[in-house]
């Protein structure tokens, strides 16, 4: 069993009139990149705050390294690096600046913030604008440098609040990139995310929250294989072909988004290729089934007929 | 349990470590890399004000107290320059920094809590304070209107004081909604203690009523008293009431608005 670095029990985060997290157990282990999904409101962003000791809990527990959130601040935020969702930088001061002024906030002497200040910024591509105000970056490079100071700890774990929320494809993969590399050297990623690709391509198990409690938790392989099967037929919507295939899969569920039929099946791979053979419909397709649709499927919004 | 409840339960006095100068290293930082903007502004003011009223209206004051009014205003103008330094550095600066840079937000991912992010900021308010009136002090000086050599005191005097400006502007941002919001507190607090508080005119001409409302809540009253009892050299007993009102009041507005901003902050 690999060890356990984070565990909460009934952890639970009320204000006033709204329950944002609502007594969820789940455990991180060391090394894995663990992805929590949700739709907006669902409670990620709360539970991540909550992990790193800036909300204080409602109830329950929640421990890091074995330290208890509520009695350990300090000591938790040591070993943490945060990437928030909302850009924070310090806009009053350089690129370079931004990242030594973070690191005397972790005590690390000055030589050694500069050394380590240096090898971020060419980890996170940033050489160039060492001496660049804030103001001048672009989003990427912005979300390139909050993933660079967040390390500037040399954190055990990290905490990625929607990384690439509005990057564009290559500024995304470039911190898919770093994030793949940061895992390889054995830090511990949470990640938060609306994208499904993103967290199929980084996460080694997810989470998937929804009104504050966590309603599915595995693998993302696995979990696409347990509730949606291997593959998905979409057609355009027809009523002849809607009762064909409610006779042809009768186990099958079929989803109905604007007019087009989804049609997801727990039978082995090709058996909607020899459907299509025998009827053949125009504007069909096949595909792998994948996140999203384990997503959609749970967190609601399909039309059953 | 009622918000307000919840405020009163979480009440407490602030947790602070070293990390506190960490935070007002970094206003420092900032400040320091546009130091000659920040320079001029305490160098000229006193200027401006020292002959257009000291030498321009003076012209048609009799003396007052004994003083020539040029010199009666100096010692205003170094406490009005600890109030409004402080004061504004951490209403609209620290509003600034909470609210559009999320600049507290990024430091209590560190180790560093937001009690001590507030505190730094308090004291960070101090020091603005303490670099701008003793600026204008040096102008003062240049005036020759320096008669005592305890004018010296004069600047822990006004670190002392900036901290308490400092607390009572940051209660206002604990509770401020916006930014325009700071308007109030400008001028329903600020303009009428620049006023009122035997600066331009001295307090006899008030009803005795109003000098004891005056002296007991008007803050800048007695950051006057003191800078003028220093500067003249008039140590009287109303001074050492000065100090304890004004070191009472810091305490007291010290934890408030910590407690107020740590509300604020932490949901």
């Amino acid at each position: 069993m690999p060890e356990v670095l984070i565990r909460a029990e009934n952890l639970t985060k009320k204000y006033d009139d709204f329950l944002a997290v609502d007594k969820i157990d789940f455990e991180v282990f060391k090394a894995e990149c663990c992805g929590f999904l949700g739709p907006n409101g669902a409670g990620k962003t709360t539970t991540i705050k909550m992990i790193h000791c800036v909300l204080p809990l409602t109830s329950g527990s929640l421990a890091v390294a074995g330290m208890n959130v509520s009695e350990k601040p300090r000591e938790i935020k040591k070993m943490i690096g945060v990437a928030p969702q909302e850009e924070n930088l310090d806009p009053d001061f350089t690129v370079i600046m931004n990242l030594l002024v973070y690191a005397r906030y972790f005590d690390i002497p000055k030589p050694e913030a500069l050394k380590c200040a240096e090898k971020l910024l060419k980890f996170s591509q940033l050489e160039e604008k060492r001496n660049v105000i804030i103001d001048q970056l672009s989003t990427g490079m912005k979300r390139r440098l909050i993933l660079a100071r967040a390390l500037i700890n040399e954190p055990q774990i990290l905490l990625l609040d929607e990384p690439t929320t509005g990057l564009d494809p290559q500024a995304r993969h470039l911190i898919w990139d770093k994030v793949r590399s940061l895992k390889k050297q054995g830090v511990t990623i949470i990640l938060t995310t609306h994208y499904m690709d993103e967290a199929a391509e980084l996460c080694d198990r997810t989470l998937i929250m929804d009104h504050g409690k966590i309603i599915e938790e595995g693998k993302p392989a696995e979990l696409v294989k347990k509730h949606v099967g291997e593959d998905v037929l979409e057609m355009d919507y027809d009523p002849e072909v809607m009762k064909v295939l409610q006779e042809k899969f009768p186990e099958a569920r079929l989803e109905m988004v604007g007019d087009r039929i989804r049609v997801f099946t727990a039978q082995p791979h090709g058996v909607f290729e020899d459907f299509l053979r025998d009827f053949p419909t125009k504007g069909a397709t096949i595909r792998n089934a994948n996140l999203e649709d384990v997503f959609l499927k749970l967190t609601g919004r399909q039309l059953r007929e | 349990m009622k918000r307000r409840d919840r405020f009163a339960a979480s009440f407490k006095l602030p947790e602070l470590t070293y990390r506190v100068w960490k935070v007002w290293q970094r206003d420092f930082d900032v400040f320091m890399k546009t130091w000659k903007v920040n320079f001029f502004p305490p160098l000229l003011e006193p200027i401006f004000y020292l002959v257009a009223l000291g030498y321009g209206l003076g012209g048609f004051v009799s003396n007052i107290e004994g003083l020539p009014y040029i010199q009666f205003i100096a010692p205003a103008l170094v406490a009005i320059s600890v109030m409004n330094s402080s004061f504004f550095e951490c209403t609209y600066g620290s509003f600034v920094r909470m609210y559009y840079q999320k600049t507290f937000d990024g430091i209590i991912t560190t180790p560093i809590n937001v009690e001590e992010v507030i505190a730094g900021e308090l004291l960070w308010g101090a020091t603005r304070s303490l670099v701008s009136s003793t600026i204008v002090l040096g102008v003062v000086a240049a005036f020759g209107l320096i008669s005592s050599p305890l004018f010296i005191l004069i600047p822990p005097i006004a670190f002392l004081g900036g901290l308490m400006f400092s607390s009572i502007g940051m209660c206002f941002t604990a509770i401020a909604p916006n930014i325009d919001f700071f308007n109030y507190p400008g001028f329903l607090f600020i303009t009428p203690m620049f006023l009122l508080s035997n600066t331009f005119f001295p307090f006899s001409r008030f009803p005795p009523a109003l000098q004891t409302f005056a002296l007991a809540v008007l803050p800048l009253v007695h950051q006057v008293t003191l800078t003028r009892g220093l500067m003249l050299g008039n140590l009287e007993s109303l001074l050492l009431l000065s100090i304890i009102w004004i070191a009472a009041v810091t305490i007291f507005f010290f934890i408030l608005s910590i407690n107020l901003m740590k509300r604020r902050l932490i949901k």
